[in-house]
C-alpha cells in the first residue's frame, strides 16, 4: 500500500468518522460526501477506472443529493433536544466495536494465505461491456428489473395521500 | 503487512464505523448513511479482492461490485421515499420515538 492510499484511506475513514459523530444532519451529509470520494479515489488508486467513476456518479452526485433532499424535507438539520445518539448507544458502540475485532482479527489472521502484490491488471471499458452483456447478462437484466422496481416503488411511497383517499 | 490486507483493515474499519452509526443515531436519514457507509466498506473489500486475486481479467470482483453499486442506490431511494412518507405521517424522524407499528 503506497503513501498516496494511506491518505486515501485516512480521508475516508475521516469522512465516515464525521457522517456519523456530527451534530448538525447536514454537516453529516457533507462529510458523508467525502468518505464516498475518498472512497472513489481508492477505487482508482486499485486499477478499477470503471468503478471508481461509477462510484462518483451513484454516490456524490445521485445518493449524496438524495440524502440531502431528504434532510431538506424532513427538516432534519434542527438538532434534536435531547442528544443526537440514541438512549441504548453504549450497546451500539460495543456491538460495533466487536464487529470491527473480529473483522480485523480475521483479516490480520489471514494475511499470510491471502494473494501478495501483483501486476496491475489493464481492464479497459470495452472488457467490462462485453461482460456485462455476455457472461453477466442475466444479473444485468435483474438489476435493471430492481432499479426499474424500486423507482417506482420510491415514487409510490413518497407520493402525497390525497384528502379522503386514506 | 500486504497491501490487501491493509484495504481489508480499512474497509473493516469504515463497516465498523457505519455500524456504530446505524447503531446509535436517532434520525433515520443518518442510521441510512450508516448502512450506505456499509455497503460501501463492502466494496471496498471487493474491489480490492479482484485487484490482488489470481484472475483479475475474470472480472469478478468488478462486477460484484458495480452491481453492488446498483443494488445500493436502489436501497437509498426506496428508504429515503419511506423516510419522507414516515415523517410526513409522525412528524418525527426520531427513531425513538417511532415506536408504534399501528400509524
Amino acid at each position: 500500500m503506497s503513501f498516496v492510499s494511506y491518505i486515501l484511506a485516512a480521508l475516508t475513514v475521516a469522512g465516515g468518522l464525521a457522517a456519523m459523530l456530527l451534530k448538525n444532519t447536514v454537516h453529516c451529509a457533507l462529510a458523508l460526501t467525502v468518505a464516498f470520494a475518498g472512497l472513489a479515489l481508492l477505487f482508482l488508486n486499485l486499477d478499477a477506472q470503471f468503478a471508481g467513476f461509477a462510484q462518483i456518479l451513484v454516490y456524490i452526485g445521485a445518493v449524496a443529493i438524495l440524502v440531502v433532499f431528504a434532510i431538506l424535507l424532513t427538516r432534519g438539520s434542527e438538532t434534536p433536544r435531547d442528544g443526537v445518539f440514541s438512549k441504548s448507544w453504549p450497546l451500539g458502540l460495543v456491538i460495533a466495536a466487536g464487529v470491527f475485532a473480529v473483522l480485523g482479527w480475521a483479516a490480520i489472521g489471514s494475511a499470510r494465505v491471502l494473494p501478495h502484490e501483483t501486476a496491475a491488471p489493464t481492464v479497459t471499458v470495452l472488457q467490462i461491456g462485453n461482460a456485462l452483456v455476455s457472461r453477466y447478462v442475466l444479473p444485468l437484466e435483474i438489476v435493471a428489473v430492481l432499479l426499474t422496481a424500486a423507482m417506482i416503488g420510491a415514487v409510490i411511497v413518497a407520493m402525497h395521500e390525497k384528502e379522503g383517499q386514506k | 503487512m500486504t497491501p490487501l490486507t491493509s484495504y481489508l483493515l480499512v474497509a473493516a474499519l469504515l463497516f465498523s464505523i457505519g455500524l456504530a452509526g446505524a447503531l446509535t443515531r436517532r434520525n433515520a436519514i443518518l442510521v441510512l448513511i450508516g448502512i450506505e457507509l456499509m455497503l460501501n466498506a463492502a466494496n471496498l473489500n471487493l474491489i480490492a479482492f479482484w485487484r490482488y486475486g489470481p484472475h483479475p481479467e475474470l472480472l469478478t470482483g468488478m462486477m460484484f461490485a458495480i452491481f453492488s453499486i446498483a443494488v445500493a442506490a436502489a436501497e437509498a431511494a426506496v428508504g429515503l421515499g419511506l423516510v419522507i412518507q414516515i415523517h410526513r405521517h409522525a412528524k418525527t424522524t426520531d427513531l425513538d420515538q417511532m415506536n408504534r407499528m399501528k400509524g
